[in-house]
């Protein structure tokens, strides 16, 4: 340290005390570029893939690893990498439509459940707890049986079977903000509750809801993959990471591989979004930046 | 980092007559990370029986002395130099986890400063004073040692100690669950005693009753009580002799009467001054110490006080040796002069 | 009582959501060839052209007696079908959560202990990627490598342990894996976290000035709390679980609950369906209910007084 020599005024620096948690972290690195890889992928298969996705070409059916056919074709003779890319566009609209309703329902009825009368509350959230009661697949297979299988059943059901984690997540984030001395300022100035849960609530939570859609994404990718394998989910044509696994399954003999492609799409797509759920967590979360 | 010119302090312990083996005897007790010191050179013993504070502001290194000599310290977080209890035959600093496990709970027990959260809240209280007492073999079966805690809670005077025994924690106050500490703490009567602001959580009217406790706890058992707060009324009423601890070094110890009628260290002068809710200042303010304690690794070279200090001058960027005199010491290139 | 409550609710929408079903669950399950005069025979047969109410009442009331009706298609009685089908799947639930709770008991208890160091986090890491891979994934890629690749084990399908214990066992260790590693990384992931809370707590530090050393304190005053948010977390995946062996059962080609319900929505048997619907939400809501019993078991704070 420096040798004043007015030591009676010797200014100690200030520590950087409020020195943030590092704002990139491992997980968010990594979980966002396994997500813009998958956005990516999407993206150039409106404009690029080897082949149509859907061509059947008797004369190339299962090809294994090729110049041609970089990953191989499946039984019809499909270019499986022309697949994965389309399939990971099935996988981000699904994802995106079944977590938009989730957090468009969920968020709303959380804040109205945390800032209304304690009867409002309790009743949305007892509707929330009977919800809980019908997991995301479940729910999408009730939808297949009633409406027949579907993209948009699928995105319905996940949609509607992840409103609870959404609603409890947002009352509790709610429940708080209510409590701090700024809302009961607010209040006490005499502002409306829809003011304050525009400019105070939402504000607060949106953190909190930005995590959770994306742990969400990561659970509606799984549930559309499992339904597309019971073959309740995307239908034929389109291409799905799901029904590409379930296609594999009778050639899992003489071709595994077309069953690992998609295997690998699939557990990618959902680590991407679990990582990049917990580095926003990380982000966002005052109380685990203190740690170091 | 350190460019103090005092060696490892003078021998301590000098100024006390008693001949006998020390309870506990710390020397040049230096605790920190890797690059980064927290404690250093702490030297001090306790006589058995002997009663001494260690006061400071918060951060000035206090509670981590503590863990120190339980040797229950963070991971990253090392200590060096000699801590040595009687009747035991090694030095804590160094010592293994399974030495340093014969040596907790039984020749050393500490009482933490927040009683809600020192107990587990799943295990009924009995089986938490009995276990301490079956860990070190002090009791022959489960039964004995239950019965034994019974007696423990009814002396450190918990209303129907029987009860209590078979309550788990959220079922009692805070006081009362202090109390249960200071239980297990001397379940096996130690030969040293260490509170960490044992009263500090607890409502002022319940404090009293529990220094009283630790007084006649370490009373009776002779143990050394080494006695960690920031509450100098505190001190005085519970302790015979003070340590001033501040930026992790001791700068003025002696016996309470003198320390606090005649500090020698400007730091001790500060904090005597900012008690006193009488005095006031020429604007009619209560005195207060100017600014604040620094973050751990933040205090300035040399003398640790001297950025807070009105009697700095360029001699205290030296690091100023602790000055025996008797049975005072302190640290200080400028000490506030005795008042004639 | 609120179990019993949130039991009629539950029975009431599963209820609802079957009877907005767009068309006639008489002309579903005959087809449309069928007469007017069969059709009108089949409604009369079930109760069908009575009101909802009357037919909800009729379907409650039969389930509180254990009668689950019968199949609109079959005309076979659902009640012992569902009974059969639930005991092959609790075979597997059990089995996958047996193997789910070795795997991440001590892996997360280890990754806890061991966050700092590089072991600790391989563990961690290990459980994020195994939480990304579906249980059904997992089943196919078993399937290929023990049972095409190797042939160790038999690929699929089922038998009664009763019959042969051994082809049982066979038989049910790739699901098991299967369901079990992943539902395994994923309370890995919470071990670790109830875990590392409770080695900052006050209590534990307690226990080590007791003289416990720090695996002693961790197991006698740190598992027991640690417990608490992890037995939450098990209840949620016996839900999870018993959702994947739907799945699972249809990789292993293992006649369960779940295949009897997929089965059913491919016939468009409605009834089937929504009785098996209806067990599978009873099992959900029974394991919650489980647990808030188990609770006050472990944490005596929720306990009443007296």
């Amino acid at each position: 340290m420096s040798e004043q020599v007015n030591v009676v005024s010797v200014p100690v620096a200030e520590p950087a005390a409020a020195r943030r948690g590092s704002r990139l972290n491992p997980s968010l690195i990594v979980g966002g570029s396994i997500v813009a890889l998958i956005i990516g992928a999407a993206l150039l298969s409106f404009v690029w893939t080897p082949y149509d996705p859907t061509r059947i070409d008797a004369a190339a059916r299962l090809t294994s690893y090729s110049g041609d056919h970089w990953l191989g074709t499946d039984k019809f003779g499909r270019d499986v990498f022309s697949q994965l890319l389309v399939g990971a566009r099935t996988t981000l609209f699904v994802g995106i439509v079944a977590v938009g309703i989730a957090a468009v329902i969920g968020t709303p009825l959380g804040i109205f459940a945390g800032m209304g009368s304690r009867w409002a509350g309790e009743i949305v959230m007892r509707g929330n707890d009977l919800l809980l009661a019908f997991p995301a697949l479940l729910m999408a297979i009730m939808f297949a049986a009633v409406y027949g299988p579907s993209t948009l059943t699928a995105m319905a059901a996940i949609g509607i079977a992840t409103v609870p984690s959404f609603a409890r997540l947002a009352r509790s984030g709610t429940l708080g903000v209510m409590n701090t001395e700024y809302v009961l300022a607010a209040r006490a100035a005499g502002r409306t509750r829809r003011a304050i849960a525009v400019r105070h609530v939402l504000p607060n939570i949106s953190g909190l809801v930005i995590v959770q859609s994306s742990v969400a994404f990561a659970i509606a990718i799984l549930a559309e993959a499992a339904l597309s394998f019971l073959g309740f989910g995307t239908r034929p044509p389109t291409p799905s990471w799901g029904r590409m696994l379930q296609e594999s399954q009778e050639l899992l003999h003489s071709a595994p591989r077309l069953a690992l492609w998609p295997g690998i799409a699939i557990a990618l797509a959902v680590l991407g979004f679990n990582l990049l759920g917990d580095g926003l967590r990380d982000r966002f979360d005052p109380r685990l930046e203190v740690r170091r | 980092m350190n460019n103090q010119i005092a060696g490892p302090s003078t021998p301590p312990g000098a100024g006390i007559p008693d001949a006998a083996e020390p309870a506990l005897r710390v020397r040049d007790l230096r605790v920190g990370t890797d690059n980064l010191d927290l404690i250093t050179d702490v030297s001090f013993t306790l006589a058995p029986g002997e009663r001494v504070g260690l006061i400071g502001e918060s951060g000035s290194g206090k509670s981590l002395t503590a863990l120190a000599l339980l040797g229950l310290l963070p991971e990253e977080v090392k200590a060096s130099g000699s801590i040595r209890l009687s009747e035991v035959g090694f030095d804590v600093v160094g010592a293994s986890e399974r030495q340093m496990s014969k040596v907790r709970g039984d020749r050393m027990a500490m009482v933490f400063q927040e009683p809600m959260t020192a107990l587990n809240p799943v295990m009924q209280v009995g089986d938490q004073v009995a276990e301490i007492m079956l860990l070190h073999r002090r009791q022959p079966d489960r039964r004995a040692a239950r019965r034994a805690a019974v007696e423990m809670l009814a002396k450190v005077r918990l209303p129907d100690p029987e009860g209590a025994a078979r309550a788990y924690p959220h079922q009692l106050s805070g006081g009362q669950r202090q109390r249960v500490v200071l239980a297990i703490a001397l379940a096996n009567d130690p030969a040293v005693l260490l509170c960490d602001e044992p009263t500090t959580a607890l409502d002022v009217t319940v404090q009293a009753h529990m220094l009283d406790l630790i007084l006649t706890g370490v009373a009776e058992r002779d143990s050394a009580l080494l006695f960690i707060t920031h509450d100098l009324a505190v001190v005085a009423t519970v302790c015979e002799r003070v340590l001033v601890m501040y930026g992790g070094r001791i700068v003025e110890s002696g016996p309470i009467d003198e320390v606090f009628t005649r500090p020698r260290h400007p730091y001790t002068r500060g904090l005597l001054d900012a008690s006193d809710m009488d005095a006031v200042d020429g604007r009619g303010r209560l005195h207060t110490i100017p600014g604040t304690v620094p973050a751990a690794g933040r205090f300035p070279d040399g003398c640790v006080f001297r950025n807070r200090c009105a009697h700095a001058t360029q001699q205290c960027v030296q690091v100023p040796p602790l000055e025996h005199k008797g049975a005072r010491a302190h640290a200080c290139w400028h000490p506030v002069e005795e008042p004639t | 009582m609120v179990f019993a409550l949130s039991l009629l609710l539950a029975s009431a929408v599963v209820f609802a959501f079957m009877a907005v079903l767009p068309g006639d669950p008489a002309r579903v399950a005959l087809g449309v060839q069928a007469t007017p005069e069969a059709l009108e025979a089949t409604r009369a047969e079930f109760g069908l052209d009575r009101s909802l109410p009357a037919q909800y009442l009729d379907w409650v009331g039969g389930l509180l007696q254990g009668d689950l009706g019968r199949s609109y298609v079959t005309r076979a009685d659902i009640g012992p079908q569902v009974f059969d089908r639930l005991q092959v799947t609790a075979w597997l639930v059990m089995a996958g959560m047996l193997v789910a709770l070795v795997i991440a008991l001590p892996l997360g208890v280890l990754a806890a202990v061991r966050h700092r160091r590089l072991s600790g986090m391989m563990l961690s890491g290990a459980s994020q990627v195994g939480m990304a891979v579906p249980s059904f994934l997992a089943g196919i890629l078993l399937v290929s490598v023990v049972a095409v690749q190797l042939g160790w084990l038999p690929p699929g399908g089922w038998v009664v342990p009763a019959d042969d214990p051994v082809q049982f066992l066979r038989r049910l260790i790739l699901p098991a894996l299967a369901l079990g590693l992943v539902q395994g990384a994923v309370v890995t992931r919470y071990v670790r976290s109830a875990v590392l809370d409770v080695m900052r707590e006050d209590y534990l530090r307690t226990a080590r000035a007791k003289g416990l050393g720090p695996y002693r304190a961790l197991v006698k005053h740190g598992l027991r709390n640690a417990a608490i948010p992890v037995v939450t977390v098990l209840a949620l995946q016996l839900a999870t679980l018993l959702i994947g062996a739907v799945v699972v059962e249809r990789v292993f080609v293992i006649p369960g609950l779940g295949s009897l319900l997929l089965d059913g929505v491919a016939n468009r048997d409605l009834l089937l369906v929504q009785s098996v619907v209806m067990v599978l939400v009873l099992a959900v809501l029974l394991v919650n209910y489980v647990v808030d019993v188990l609770y006050t078991v472990l944490d005596p704070r929720l306990r009443r007084a007296g």
